[in-house]
C-alpha cells in the first residue's frame, strides 16, 4: 500500500507544483503583502489571463508562453487602472474603507468570473503546444514535460521579481513605500504613483502565471475560487511581502497537496490550502518567515 | 520577586515588568508605584518605552515578565476592557475617536460600558452625565457634531473627556499636548489639574518640560527601557543622566 | 411600550396578516415560489448585516451557514422525520454554534484575514459534506414533502408563510440589537476596535455574540430550503452565490439601519427573479456584481444613505 517510490514521486511533483504556485502567488505578495490592498480578485485575473492565452492559442496558434508575455502589457494597464480606482475610492477616504474595499474586489472577482462564463461557457478549455502531451521518464516516475516547463518559467519569474525588488532602484522604491510612505513622500517621490506602478507589475506577472496555469491543466471559469485559498495561503504563510518566503511557502503547499492527493484522492484537495491557511492564521499570523 | 505589601494609598503597582519584542527589550525590569490621586509625570526620550509602559498598564500589551497590580488586584491577565471597568483610563498619542459617531455618542460608549452604571438607569441620565463632562472640557457646543468637524485640540479634549466618562481612578494621558500652541497647552494642563483634584491619579506623559514641572508631584524618567531617575520634578531635572538622555552624548 | 415599538409590531402583524391573506386568495403557485426566495434573502441579508454592518466584519462564508441549515434539516428529516419547526430550531442552534466556533477561531483576525478565513471554513465544510455518504455525498439526496397542514392548501404556501415569520424574527432581533447597548458597542468596535476595548467595550464577547446570532439566523433561513426544493446537494446548498448576493443586498441597501438590508434584498431579489426568468441566471449574477461595485464606489451608504441625502430628514432616525 505505502511505497517510498510513490511518496518520492508525490514530493517531486509537489515541488514542481509548488514552484508554479509561487509564480501564481507572487503578484499577490506585492499587491496584498506589500501594498496592503485586499486583492481578492487576484485569482480571477489569473483565470482571465488563462482564457486570454487560450484565445490567442486557439485562434492564432501562438505558443501559450509567448501569449502570456504578449498579454502582460494589457494586464499591466489593468493593474494601473484597478489600483487608481481603488485608491481614489477607498484609500483616500479612510474610514469604513475596509468593508467596502473588500466588497469592491469580491464584486470585481465575480464580474470577471461571470463574464468569462458568458463569453466562453462553463466547459474546460486547454491549450496545445509542442511540449504538452509528452513526458520524461526517470526511473519509475513519469514527469510531464509541461510541468517542467511551467516549473522552469515559474522559478525564473519568481527569482527575477525578487532580484528586481532588491536590486533595482524602482524595486527598492516599491519596498520602501510599503514600509514608510511618509518618508518617501518627504524625499520627493510620489508614493501613490509608485504603488500604482507596483500594482501594475503584480498584475502583469499574473498574466504570465495565467499562461502557466492553462499549460499545466485545463481551466474552467470557477477555478478562481480554489485559487483564492492557494494564493492567500502562500502569501500569508510566507509572511506578507517576502518574495523568497513566497517560494518556500508555495513549495510547502505544493508538496502537502501532492501527498494528500496521492494518499487520499482528489476530493479532499480543494480543502488543503484552506486548512493550511486557517492553521497559519490562527497560530502564527505573521507567517513562517514574517515581515 | 519582593513580597507585595500594599502600602496605604497605593493605587497602581508595577513589579519587575519586562516587555520585549523579538530581540528588542522595550521595558527592562520596571518597578514603580503610583499612589491614589497622585500627579505622576513620565518623561524620557523617544523610544525609551513610555508608550509601551502605558500599553502594559492599560492591557493592550502583555508583559513577558512581571505583574501589574491595581488596587491590590493582579490585573496582568486581564484584557483592556476589564481594566477600563476597574478604573484605568487612557488617551492615545494620536486621538482615536469613533468616527461614525457624534461627540456625545463617543462619551456614551464609555458610559454604557465602563462607568458601572445601573443597567436600568435611563439613557437620559447618562446623557446628562456626558453633557456635564463635555461642559467641563469646553466641548458642550460640539456635543452633536461629528468628530470629523473637530480641531486638533478639540479632538485631544474629547479623548480626555471620553476617558473621564469611564469614571476612572487612574488616567493616563499620552502626550495630549503634543503639537499644541502655548495657550492650548495651558488649556489642557488646567483641565488635567482640575481632574487631579478629584482623587483621580494621573500619569502624564509629555515632552513639554514646563508642563511636567508644574503638574507633577513626582516624575519618572525612562531611557532605553530602564528607570534612570524617579523623584520630585526638581530632583529629576537636575539629574545628570536625565540631561544626558535628552541632550544625548 | 414606546411609540416606535408599537409602530414596529403593528407593522409586523399587518405584514403577516397580508401574507396569510395572499395564501388564501392567490391560486397560482408561482408568486409563492418567487416570494419565498425573496423573503429568504431578506432573512439572510438582515442576519448578515449584524456582523457585516454593525460590527464591520465581512463574513464571506454565508453559503456555509446556509448549507449547514439545509443539511441539518435534511438530517433531521431523514433520521427522525422531524417536523419543520424542529428542523428550523435545531438549524438555528447548529448555526449559532458554528458562528461561535468561527468567532473563536478568528478572534485575532481583522479585516480581510477574517473574510478569507470565512471562505476557508466554508470550503472545508462544503468539502466535508460532499464526502459524506450518509447525506448523499456529491450526488445529493431526494426528500419527500410531508402532508400539508391546514390552513394552507399547498406546501409552498406554507413555506412562504414560515419564511415570512422568519423575516419578522430576524428583523426584530436585528432591530433590538441596533437599538441597544450591544448595537452601540458593535459600532464602536467597527470604528476602532482598540479604542473601544480601552473604553470598556468587551469586544471579544460582542464579536462572539454577533457571530452566533448572525449564524443562527442564516442557518434558520436555510433550513426550509430542503423542503422547498425537495432535494439537497452540496453544490447548490453551499452555492457561493448566496455569499455574494447577501453581501450585495446588504451593502447596496445600506448597513447603518436594519431597513437597508430589507430594501436591498427586496430590490435585488425581485431583479434576480426577473432576470433569471427572462434572460439567464448568469446575467443575473453579473448584474449583481456590477451593482455591488457601483454602489460600493458611488453610494457607500447604500440606498438608505441616498434616501437620507435626498429628503430633508431628521438627523437621528426613528427605528
Amino acid at each position: 500500500m505505502f511505497s517510498w517510490d510513490l511518496l518520492l514521486g508525490a514530493v517531486l511533483l509537489g515541488v514542481l507544483l509548488g514552484c508554479f504556485y509561487a509564480a501564481v502567488s507572487v503578484g499577490l505578495s506585492i499587491s496584498f503583502g506589500l501594498l496592503d490592498v485586499p486583492q481578492v480578485a487576484h485569482p480571477a485575473f489569473l483565470v482571465l489571463a488563462s482564457y486570454g492565452v487560450y484565445l490567442l492559442n486557439d485562434s492564432f496558434d501562438i505558443d501559450p508562453l509567448l501569449a502570456g508575455f504578449l498579454i502582460s502589457p494589457l494586464f499591466f494597464l489593468l493593474g494601473l487602472v484597478t489600483y487608481r480606482l481603488y485608491y481614489e475610492t477607498f484609500e483616500k477616504r479612510g474610514s469604513d474603507a475596509g468593508v467596502r474595499g473588500i466588497a469592491f474586489f469580491f464584486g470585481i472577482a465575480f464580474i470577471v468570473e461571470v463574464l468569462i462564463i458568458l463569453y466562453f461557457g462553463v466547459d474546460q478549455r486547454s491549450v496545445s503546444a509542442s511540449y504538452i502531451g509528452k513526458a520524461w521518464r526517470i526511473g519509475n516516475m513519469r514527469i510531464p514535460i509541461r510541468q517542467l516547463v511551467a516549473f522552469a518559467v515559474a522559478l525564473l519569474l519568481t527569482v527575477s521579481l525578487a532580484v528586481y525588488l532588491s536590486k533595482t532602484f524602482m524595486g527598492r522604491a516599491i519596498r520602501a513605500v510599503a514600509q514608510d510612505e511618509e518618508g518617501l513622500r518627504l524625499m520627493g517621490a510620489n508614493p501613490v504613483w509608485i504603488k500604482q506602478f507596483a500594482f501594475g507589475i503584480a498584475t502583469a506577472v499574473v498574466a504570465v502565471a495565467g499562461a502557466l496555469l492553462i499549460i499545466i491543466a485545463p481551466v474552467e471559469p470557477t477555478l478562481d475560487r480554489v485559487y483564492i485559498g492557494r494564493t492567500f495561503c502562500v502569501v500569508v504563510m510566507a509572511g506578507l511581502g517576502s518574495i523568497t518566503g513566497t517560494l518556500a511557502a508555495a513549495i510547502i503547499l505544493g508538496v502537502a497537496e501532492s501527498i494528500v492527493l496521492t494518499m487520499f484522492g482528489a476530493s479532499w484537495a480543494p480543502a488543503i490550502s484552506f486548512a493550511l491557511l486557517l492553521g497559519v492564521l490562527a497560530v502564527r499570523p505573521q507567517g513562517l518567515l514574517g515581515r | 520577586m519582593t513580597p507585595s505589601i500594599a502600602s496605604e494609598g497605593s493605587l497602581l503597582r508595577i513589579d519587575a515588568l519586562t516587555k520585549s519584542f523579538g530581540g528588542f527589550v522595550a521595558l527592562d525590569n520596571i518597578s514603580v508605584e503610583v499612589r491614589k490621586g497622585e500627579r505622576f509625570g513620565l518623561i524620557g526620550p523617544n523610544g525609551s518605552g513610555k508608550t509601551t509602559l502605558v500599553n502594559c498598564i492599560s492591557g493592550v500589551l502583555r508583559p513577558n515578565k512581571g505583574v501589574v497590580l491595581f488596587r491590590d488586584e493582579d490585573i496582568t491577565p486581564l484584557p483592556p476592557n476589564q481594566r477600563a471597568r476597574r478604573g484605568i483610563a487612557r488617551s492615545f498619542q494620536i486621538p482615536r475617536p469613533f468616527k461614525s459617531m457624534t461627540v456625545m455618542e463617543n462619551l456614551m460608549v464609555a458610559l454604557d460600558f465602563a462607568a458601572g452604571h445601573n443597567v436600568l438607569e435611563p439613557a437620559s441620565h447618562r446623557r446628562g452625565t456626558a453633557m456635564s463632562i463635555l461642559t467641563r472640557m469646553g466641548l458642550a457646543s460640539k456635543a452633536d457634531e461629528a468628530t470629523a468637524t473637530l480641531t486638533q485640540v478639540e479632538l485631544r479634549k474629547m479623548e480626555l473627556a471620553r476617558a473621564m466618562a469611564t469614571g476612572p481612578k487612574l488616567l493616563v494621558s499620552d502626550e495630549a499636548m503634543a503639537g499644541l500652541s502655548t495657550s492650548e497647552v495651558d488649556e489642557v494642563l488646567d483641565l488635567l489639574m482640575s481632574l487631579a483634584g478629584e482623587d483621580i491619579a494621573i500619569i502624564m506623559i509629555e515632552h513639554i518640560m514646563q508642563a511636567v514641572m508644574r503638574f507633577s508631584d513626582r516624575v519618572m524618567c525612562l531611557d532605553a527601557g530602564k528607570i534612570i531617575a524617579i523623584g520630585s520634578p526638581t530632583e529629576v531635572m537636575a539629574n545628570l543622566r536625565v540631561q544626558e538622555a535628552y541632550l544625548g552624548t | 411600550m414606546n411609540r416606535n415599538n408599537i409602530a414596529f409590531w403593528s407593522g409586523a402583524v399587518v405584514f403577516l396578516a397580508a401574507v396569510l391573506v395572499m395564501t388564501r386568495t392567490i391560486g397560482n403557485e408561482y408568486p409563492f415560489f418567487a416570494g419565498y426566495v425573496i423573503l429568504q434573502f431578506v432573512v439572510l441579508s438582515v442576519a448578515w448585516s449584524i456582523l457585516g454592518g454593525y460590527a464591520g466584519y465581512v463574513n464571506f462564508g454565508t453559503n456555509a451557514f446556509f448549507g449547514v441549515g439545509v443539511y441539518t434539516a435534511v438530517l433531521l428529516v431523514e433520521e427522525f422525520g422531524a417536523p419543520l419547526g424542529v428542523q428550523i430550531a435545531v438549524a438555528a442552534l447548529v448555526g449559532s454554534l458554528l458562528g461561535l466556533g468561527v468567532g473563536l477561531l478568528t478572534m485575532r483576525m481583522r479585516g480581510i484575514f477574517f473574510s478569507i478565513a470565512t471562505i476557508a471554513l466554508a470550503i472545508i465544510i462544503e468539502t466535508s459534506v460532499t464526502n459524506w455518504r450518509f447525506v448523499g455525498g456529491a450526488a445529493g439526496i431526494q426528500l419527500q414533502r410531508p402532508a400539508v397542514m391546514p390552513p394552507f392548501d399547498s406546501y409552498v404556501k406554507m413555506l412562504f408563510f414560515v419564511q415570512a415569520l422568519l423575516v419578522v424574527i430576524a428583523v426584530a432581533t436585528t432591530r433590538a440589537i441596533q437599538n441597544s447597548r450591544i448595537g452601540r458597542g458593535l459600532q464602536a468596535l467597527r470604528d476602532d476596535e482598540l479604542a473601544a476595548e480601552c473604553t470598556g467595550v468587551p469586544t471579544l464577547r460582542l464579536k462572539l455574540l454577533a457571530c452566533a446570532i448572525s449564524g443562527a439566523l442564516i442557518s434558520a433561513g436555510g433550513a426550509p430550503a430542503a423542503m422547498y426544493l425537495q432535494y439537497a446537494d452540496p453544490s447548490s446548498a453551499f452555492n457561493l452565490n448566496y455569499s455574494i448576493s447577501v453581501l450585495a443586498m446588504s451593502l447596496i441597501g445600506g448597513t447603518a439601519h436594519w431597513v437597508g438590508p430589507v430594501l436591498g434584498a427586496i430590490l435585488l431579489g425581485v431583479t434576480q427573479q426577473l432576470l433569471a426568468v427572462t434572460i439567464s441566471s448568469e446575467v443575473n449574477v453579473l448584474v449583481l456584481g456590477i451593482m455591488l461595485v457601483v454602489f460600493v464606489v458611488a453610494a457607500p451608504k447604500g440606498i438608505i444613505g441616498l434616501l437620507r441625502r435626498w429628503s430633508p430628514l431628521r438627523a437621528k432616525d426613528r427605528s
